[in-house]
């Protein structure tokens, strides 16, 4: 766990945006303690209190006085909104570079993405799986989940 | 009995550019008229550190560096040869040696226990129990359970592991503003060991206060750790928090040819083949386009255990990089 090149602490914010992407952690809902935390993982307990400063600075988490951290309301929403944003520069343009490397013509990414866009099987990586119907979200970027 | 002491915040350190030296003689030549000394060795050759309070601090050191002399020296068992050490709250550190105040909040459990071994367990904990303010009984009670150690014994009838566990045990029951364990983990088995790194782990996010923990087991217990001192040859070698000491370096693996150019121009401290597949430890933290651009090129960019670094910064028998001063404290992102 947490093998990472980035500081431990970095390793334990990534962790728990992807639970909350996922909808593992519910917004409202009770993220461990940083002394729960501390003596899971084994790490000091102030590793995990600087993982959730990071997390309450970009509004994912907030705290309650005397009860502890918890997922802020629209965390997920914001946690989908920039990977949305961040899908195209990371994942879409280095895969065309690929195609344009390879001499796949455009007009054959595009037929492949029409031909994909009715199958139930939406792009796998960046979605958490939400339950019911796989929305397009490249030409549908519907914020709502499920 | 003294009078329950007021609740201090954790114990801070200062410690500047002692030295101690053991075994000291001066002979006088009578017919000379001079005095010579000899016989000495230097446990600490101007050591300089700081210890921030409420943090776990790890000292590292190989066997002989001088870290159980500045230990000794933090709870008041040494004196400085020369140099000052100082212990208490920020802003009203004192002197620790005979300095009732200070020694009355500072703990150093030295290795294999360290307990009164000529009475039985249960006499040496109503010892620290009328002794140490903070005690919490039912912390020692669940503990020495844990440890599987029975009170009915002397120490010198329990096994070198539990006499281990019984000074981890009165470590943490005493809740001492500065709590030092030197190497407490000696004949413990590895259960036992984990057992008492979450045990204290436990203990300390509930109760604040300043650890300092050495051992040779560093990949064991370096995610323990906010702070790291690494202590060679009797100086201070690094002292700054964990995080800072991992970015001093950054492994690469993956296709030789590849991870060789990403290597270009980079300090490499360590290197390591099998077949087509290199791997190599470079100084220093990478730039993002460099970890983008090795990653792209299927290069995976990885931690490095403080293991590792703590191994190469102290392997005297490494060819020594030119221009660095021997002993002196490494700049950051630097690796001899």
């Amino acid at each position: 766990m947490f093998d990472g090149p980035e500081p431990i602490y970095l390793q334990i914010a990534q962790m728990i945006r992807a639970q909350v992407l996922a909808g593992e952690l519910g917004e409202e809902e009770q993220v461990m303690s940083t002394t729960q935390f501390a003596t899971t993982f084994r790490i000091n307990p102030a590793t995990a209190a600087k993982a959730f400063a990071e997390l309450v600075d970009e509004g994912l988490l907030y705290k309650r006085r005397g009860l502890g951290m918890f997922v802020a309301p629209g965390a997920r929403e914001k946690l989908l909104g920039e990977h949305r944003r961040r899908y195209f520069d990371e994942v879409l343009d280095p895969a065309l570079a690929q195609a344009d490397i390879l001499g796949i013509p455009t007009a054959d990414v595009v037929a492949y993405v029409l031909g994909r866009s009715g199958s139930v099987a939406g792009p796998a990586d960046e979605r958490p799986a939400p339950a019911g119907p796989v929305r397009d979200h490249l030409t549908h970027p519907d914020p709502k989940g499920p | 009995m003294p009078p329950p002491l007021p609740p201090l915040p954790p114990f801070a350190a200062q410690v500047d550019d002692v030295v101690v030296r053991f075994g000291r003689r001066r002979d006088i030549d009578v017919a000379a008229g001079t005095t010579h000394v000899s016989d000495s060795s230097t446990a600490l050759d101007g050591a300089t550190l700081a210890i921030r309070p409420g943090v776990i601090t790890g000292i590292l050191g190989r066997n002989g560096a001088g870290k159980t002399t500045l230990l000794s020296l933090l709870a008041g068992f040494t004196r400085p040869t020369s140099g000052s050490v100082r212990v208490g709250p920020t802003g009203q550190m004192e002197e620790p040696w005979e300095n009732p105040w200070v020694t009355s909040g500072t703990l150093l459990v030295r290795e294999s226990g360290d307990v009164v071994d000529d009475e039985k367990v249960s006499w040496a904990l109503k010892y620290y129990a009328a002794m140490r303010p903070g005690w919490d009984a039912d912390l020692a009670e669940r503990l020495l359970d844990r440890f599987e150690v029975d009170t009915r014994k002397k120490p010198t009838a329990l096994s070198r592991g539990k006499r281990s566990a019984v000074g981890a045990t009165i470590g943490l029951a005493s809740r001492a503003l500065l709590t030092i364990f030197d190497e407490v983990y000696l004949g413990m088995d590895a259960p036992t060991r984990y057992a008492f790194y979450d045990e204290l782990l436990a203990d300390y996010a509930e109760h604040p206060r300043t650890i300092l923990l050495s051992s040779h087991l560093v990949e064991e217990v370096e995610r323990l750790f906010e702070d790291v001192v690494v202590i060679d040859r009797g100086r201070v070698l690094i002292a700054e928090t964990a995080d800072e000491m991992r970015s001093r370096g950054v492994s690469l693996t993956g296709p030789a040819a590849a991870v060789e150019r990403l290597a270009a121009g980079r300090e490499v401290l360590h290197r390591q083949q099998l077949g087509g597949t290199v791997q190599v430890t470079l100084a220093g933290a990478l730039p993002d386009d460099v970890v983008a651009a090795a990653q792209a090129a299927g290069v995976a960019v990885g931690a490095v255990p403080l293991q590792d670094l703590f191994v190469r910064l102290t392997d005297h028998a490494a060819p020594a990089r030119p221009g660095a001063p021997e002993s002196e404290t490494v700049p950051r992102g630097a690796l001899r």
